[in-house]
Formats: structure tokens, sequence, C-alpha cells
């Protein structure tokens, strides 16, 4: 089984709701990415969702996208998020799952990136703009080489597709709270919690709720129902904020910390 | 309907298909079903050619351009879409398309728009059919397409500027994209190209191929005989699309004419076919302009309306087939293409539609051949006037 299957094994074990954090790779800096990765582990995070950066972001709100460009501007590639996950394995076992658009990967070749991604310890891809009927090719090479495949679900999708989608995960779903891109603001998320909830019920899967959630409370509130609760541009945002390397990784720590203590179920 | 991985709606070839995220999935899936079933529907058919005829003015005639192919030593007719309603061909497609929407009960329209031409057809067709309409405009273009965002102001349209990135259409697109995923339940949105995800490059080329419809008639009543060549210009390929879709059976070459911007060299463009790579833009893959590392590349072009590094998918499948040439010509082509018509045929033709004219003059390299043609003037060229005096001012002062 693979190390995220594992994670969300362990938090079930222990009555929590696995803490998935995103962090735009190269934002600021590829060098400090992998210190904030150890960061956000240290301090609690059970997954890493690790954002390639995409010149066009289309799923993304303006926090993600203001971080891409600062990546894109400081010169981060795929190649170089590579370097990243095999810096950060050199500490930690954290699972991390690759999340981006699809025109990067293609220009670095599908089955050269599952290669390269395994090796460099990557255990799952997340791309926004492969649904379940584009995904074959890259989802293949993945899978061949051992990689999660995480598809997502949005509150729009109809049951056929919710099995569709679930049929084709090999760990967990991400289930999108509401419709919208990414950091607005998530109105009802009693109610996407549990739809979620119902996608896990119905699937068999385990189900992470993303989007929108921003505080140790937001976290509580999905916690009751998922079994993974992802925050993204909250976290990105307290990067942005901070005025030197120390400060980031203190901050993000910190933040961290916070939204673990809404994890208990 | 069954779900598989593999995928077939939608391709023309290796190209198209839907890449977007998952929220947008099912939209699509509901407008690929409420188009088959408008285009089955003989009164949508009825209304929607009533309004083509009696509000756009169509059919729009073909024109024989004596003095311009005097000019440029071929026999040139024009098909005037300049002549539409609102000044483009793009007010073929948006009528389509927001009757549809009306007939899918969506109460709530947005676009994104280049040269401006499809947000005013867009507005135009909000505004006729009551409908709110909301307008994503790269900055720069609101800059230099001023008359277009005061039009579409008048029409009620809300027009948002778009300050990322180039600040120019594929900025818009992602802006209309983010506002699609947010409200997707009650909003259609009316795309301008034959670009985008399924079904939107099929959608657009239908609504558009009447041009082709008409202007292959027309040329064999007044000609006898079809054209060696047909040629039109290429943003994201939706005039082009819309006239060679009659043509494609037949033995005539097929041109499509891109924006060389400052020059190929430069790497300032907008040459997407010429000079990109296969990709993913904006839900459909297709040729694109980007880096190395498949980041996309901001394209440039005088002309607002191909300043895209995107193409329509069905155009990089013709291209690869070899039935549809491309060549591109560069700003000042088109400017001198934009004096030549105003100067020997009265007519101001948009910037846009000012690189096919400018096409001609190299319309032997791609088809030696050809000395008939019926080019496609796919709008007219008051909005880009400050544009051109501009350009022509610093043309003058540096020579």
């Amino acid at each position: 089984m693979s190390r995220i299957h594992d994670a969300f094994e362990k938090a079930a074990a222990r009555e929590r709701a696995a803490l998935v954090i995103y962090l735009c790779a190269g934002d600021p800096t590829l060098e400090l990415t992998a210190d904030l990765v150890l960061a956000a582990t240290e301090a609690g995070a059970d997954v890493v969702e690790l954002g390639v950066p995409f010149s066009d972001p289309t799923a993304d709100g303006p926090t993600i996208q203001r971080a891409s460009q600062r990546a894109l501007a400081a010169g981060a590639t795929l190649a170089g998020v590579l370097e990243v996950v095999r810096r950060v394995r050199k500490k930690s076992q954290v699972p991390i799952v690759l999340f981006g658009y699809v025109n990067p990967i293609l220009s670095y070749g599908e089955e050269q990136l599952a290669r390269d991604a395994k090796e460099a310890g990557v255990d799952g891809l997340l791309v926004v703009d492969l649904p379940p009927e584009e995904c074959a090719s890259l989802r293949d090479a993945a899978l061949a080489r051992g990689l999660d495949w995480v598809p997502l679900v949005a509150p729009t999708s109809t049951q056929v597709r919710v099995d569709a989608a679930a049929a084709l995960a090999t760990s967990f779903l991400y289930c999108v709270s509401m419709t919208g891109v990414t950091g607005s603001d998530a109105p009802e998320l009693e109610g996407a919690a549990e739809q979620a909830a119902r996608v896990g019920e119905r699937t068999g899967k385990p189900v992470a709720l993303g989007f929108g959630i921003r505080s140790a409370e937001d976290v509580r509130v999905a916690a009751r129902r998922c079994d993974g609760v992802v925050v993204g541009s909250a976290v990105v945002r307290v990067v942005e904020a901070a005025s030197s390397a120390d400060e980031a990784c203190r901050a993000l720590a910190e933040k961290v910390r916070e939204l673990a203590t809404g994890c208990a179920r | 309907m069954p779900m598989t991985s593999q995928s077939t709606a939608g391709r023309y070839g290796p190209f198209g298909g839907r890449y977007v995220a998952e929220t947008l999935m099912p939209a699509l899936e509901e407008l690929t079903q409420a188009y088959g079933e408008a285009r089955a529907d003989a009164d949508f058919e009825a209304e929607l050619a009533a309004l083509l005829t009696d509000y756009v003015g169509r059919p729009t005639p073909i024109y024989p351009a004596r003095r311009l192919s005097d000019a440029v030593g071929l026999e040139v007719w024009l098909k005037r879409e300049d002549l539409c309603h609102t000044g483009a061909h793009k007010v073929n497609n948006t009528l389509g398309q927001v009757l549809l929407a009306k007939r899918m009960g969506k109460i709530r329209v947005i676009a994104e728009t280049g040269a401006g031409q499809h947000g005013v057809a867009t507005a135009t067709a909000c505004a006729l059919m009551d409908l709110p309409c909301e307008v994503y405009m790269g900055a720069e273009d609101v800059r230099r397409q001023a008359p277009n965002v005061e039009r579409m102001h008048m029409l009620g349209a809300q027009v948002h500027p778009v300050e990322a990135g180039s600040r120019t259409l594929k900025d818009a697109m992602n802006e209309a994209l983010r506002d699609w995923v947010t409200n997707v339940r009650t909003t259609a949105y009316c795309v301008g190209s034959v670009a985008g995800p399924h079904p939107y490059p099929s959608i657009v080329r239908d609504f558009q191929a009447v041009i082709g419809v008409e202007a292959r008639a027309q040329f064999l009543k007044r000609k006898g005989r079809l054209p060696d060549a047909v040629v039109a210009c290429v943003g994201g390929g939706s005039n082009a699309m819309g006239i060679f879709s009659a043509f494609l059976d037949d033995e005539v070459a097929l041109v499509g004419v891109e924006a060389a911007g400052e020059g190929i060299e430069t790497g300032k463009h907008a040459a997407t076919l010429t000079e990109g790579r296969v990709g993913v833009l904006h839900g459909s893959k297709s040729y694109v302009l980007q880096t190395d590392d498949g980041q996309i590349l901001e394209a440039h072009s005088i002309s607002a309306g191909l300043d895209y590094p995107g193409v329509g998918p069905e155009h990089a499948q013709l291209m690869e087939s070899g039935r549809a040439r491309y060549l591109s010509v560069t700003d000042a082509e088109a400017l001198a293409a934009f004096e030549l018509l105003t100067r020997t045929e009265g007519i101001l033709p948009a910037l846009e539609s000012s690189h096919a004219v400018a096409g001609l003059r190299k319309l032997r390299d791609v088809a030696p051949e050809a000395s008939l043609v019926l080019l496609n003037l796919s709008g007219r060229g008051d909005k880009d006037l400050a544009s051109v005096q501009h350009a022509l001012a610093e043309r003058g002062a540096a020579s």
C-alpha cells in the first residue's frame, strides 16, 4: 500500500482526519520549498500537495495565481519541483502528491514524468484539467510506476461521474467543496462535508474535502464527516506574508499546528 | 451513457477534447446535449434563420474587389462579413449561443473578448434577448479597442478589465473560465472562437458555417465555378473555420493567415500554427505558443483579435493533414494592407481582416496556381482607427 493510503489509515486509527497541506512549489523559491514542506510536516501535515506552477491556472483563485507567478518568475520548472521532492526525501517520508495542470506535464513527457516522479519520491498525481475522459495515458503511466492517481469530484458531478472518478482513484478522492476556484468562500461547508461523506459511503473510497477551507474551525467542520481535509490558499497566504525564509517556516508551522487542532473526529 | 477513461468525443484527430476541471464537465455534457436537441428542432432553426436575415442582414454579399485585384495581381472577391450588424462575423455565433442559453434556462451570459467584436456581439444578442451580460477583456485590449468597450457599456454589458499576464485575450479567457466554474449552474459561457473544450469548437464552427455556405453558392452563381483559394485570418480561427467548412471537400486551397506581430524572429508574434507546439490551453489540445517547460507564452499582435497563443483544434488538424495551409504576416504588412484596401476600395477593414488581405501578397508561397480568390473580410475597421493612426505616426516618426 502506498504512503498516501497509510497516512489516511494512520489518521483514521487516531480518530482524526488526515490534514493535507498544499504548497506552491517554487514560491518564493525552490530552495525554500523543501524547508516549508518539512516545517509543515513537523507541525502536523499528514500529506503534502506540491503545486506545480503553471502560467494559466484557470482553476485557481488570486492567491495561488500570485504564488504561481512568483514561482515562475523565480525560475521554477517541473524538473526543479522534482528536485525539491528529492531534497525532502532525505529527511522525511511524508506522502507527496504533485498537483498541477497538464500542459507542463505534456512538455516534460508523460512517461518521463511518471518515471522521474517515482524516482524522486513522489507518491501520487492530481491533474486539475484531466477529467476521467482525458486522463488515460498519464494515469496508466503513473500506475505502471506505482504512483497513486487522485481524481477530483465536484459538487456538480453526477452519480455516473462520481463512480467513474472513484473507479480511477487508487488512494483517495479529492472532493471540491463548492463551484469555484481555489481560495473562494465556502459558505456551506457543512453541506459540502456532508455531500463528500456521501461520496465516500457510495464509493468506499476515502474522501478529502478541499477549496475554501481556511481555519481550524473550518477544518473541524470538514473533519467531522470527511477522511481528509485540504488547506491551500490559506497557508499560501501565510508564506506570502512572511518577510524572511525563517519567518515563513515558523509562521507556516504555526498555521499548520493550529489547523491540525481541528482534525480530531 | 457508460463512461470510460478513453476519450472520443469532440476530437479532431489527436486535437480537441475536454481538458477542464471536473466542475465544468457536467455543464459541457449538458451543453452538448442541449445543442444537439436545438439543432434538431425546426423552431430553433427558424428563429435563428429569421434573426440572421432580418437582424444581421444576411446574406452578406460577395464583392469583386477590382482595384485591389489589380494591385495584388489576383482576382479577389471579398465575402463582406464587415457588413454584418455590429460590424463583424462574430454576431452569427453569439445569436446562436445566446438563443441556446435562453432555451437552456440560463439567467446570465459571460464572454471573453480580444478585439471587443465578440464582446459587442454577445452584448448585442443579450440586449436583444434580455439577458444580463458580463464580458472579460484584457486591460491592454480595453485600452486599444476603446470604441468597442463603450459600445458594450451602451448595450448594458458589464466589462471586466483583466490585469493578469499579458492583459490580452488569453488572460480574458482565463478569467471567463474562472467565472464559469464559479457560476456554472446559472451561467452560459458564450465562447467567441473555435477554441475551448468540446463542444465549443464545433458549436462555433457550425454557427459560423453560414459564411461558407453562402459564399460558396454566391461564388458559383457569379462565376460559374469555385475559387482557386479561400483566404481568411486566424487567431482562434472562427471566421476561417466558418468559411473553410463549406469548401473542405472541394478542390479549393484553404489558406489561413496568422499574425507574425513584430516578426517571427523577434519572438513577438501570435503565429501559433507556424511556430507553436502541441499542448493544452483553455480546455483543448491544439498548437500552443509555449516555453520548453510548457508555460504559455504571451502572444503579440497589433490586432487584438489575433493576439492569442492558442488556435482552434480543427485548424491544427487541417494543418497536419495538409488540407489547409497557414502563413503569417507582420504588423507592418497588415497595416500596409489596411491602407491598401481603404485606398483602393473605400473599405476600412478590421486589423484582423487586414492580415488576410496582406496574405494575398504571399499566396503564391502556399498556393502557386491560385488566381481566383475568395477572401473572408471578417470585420470592419472603425474600432481600429486609433491603433492604426498611432502605428502609422510611429512609423512616420521612425522613417
